[in-house]
């Protein structure tokens, strides 16, 4: 039996989006299936263009930025291209912060409301980041 | 015997080597073999794992001056 692993990001700070990233792409990879939901500040950092740079929240998402750490932005894409993740966008969030769907990175999925994916993740573990 | 295709990513932290392994097993053919250089312990804990479970056929592990080399044969 696969198992499922459902991950939720809101924070948008650099050492959140980094081990929410890190849980998908290794979960993802290793025959996992994996449901992502992005909403609240975790959305900006996954349009294509004029996208900001996560703030760190203290010293290891500093020192990140200073080491060869894989950035968050690909772990998300290894999640989806060389496993089988699935990342979300919340509907809600995007109306907020008027972002459309082409303006997000082609591995991002047409966006979903809480109801959908709730109904996805009725099967699976749940973390929140 | 052909040489191994190498993946050097020494320096890289966790799950980078994992991701740069899997992204040249991805185009190699059923048979290659694969030496993955990581400066990284826990990838060198990991990396065998995930070999395992997803059921390629793990070569070797070493380490020799701070650098592991790992030695895996794409199994499927």
């Amino acid at each position: 039996m696969t198992s499922k692993l459902n991950i939720v990001c809101v924070s948008g700070t650099r050492e959140h989006l980094q081990m929410a990233a890190m849980f998908a792409a290794t979960a993802a990879v290793s025959g996992s299936a994996v449901s992502v939901f992005i909403s609240m500040n975790a959305l900006r950092y996954f349009v294509k263009e004029n996208r900001p740079s996560a703030p760190a929240e203290g010293e290891i998402g500093q020192l990140m930025g200073q080491k060869r750490v894989p950035p968050f932005e690909d772990l998300f894409r290894h999640a989806a291209e060389l496993g089988d993740a699935k990342i979300y966008p919340c509907s809600m969030a995007m109306e907020v912060l008027d972002i459309l769907d082409t303006q997000l990175q082609p591995y991002i999925e047409k966006p979903i409301g809480l109801t959908t994916y709730l109904a996805d993740i009725e099967e699976g573990r749940v973390m929140t980041f | 015997m052909s040489k191994p295709i190498q993946v050097d990513a020494r320096n890289s932290f966790c799950p980078g080597p994992l991701m740069e392994m899997i992204a040249a097993m991805n185009l190699a053919e059923v048979g290659d073999e694969l030496e993955i250089l990581s400066t990284d312990k826990g990838s060198a804990d990991d990396i065998p794992e995930w070999i395992k479970k997803v059921g390629h056929e793990l070569l070797d592990c070493r380490k020799e001056d701070e650098v592991y080399y790992i030695r895996v044969r794409k199994a499927k």
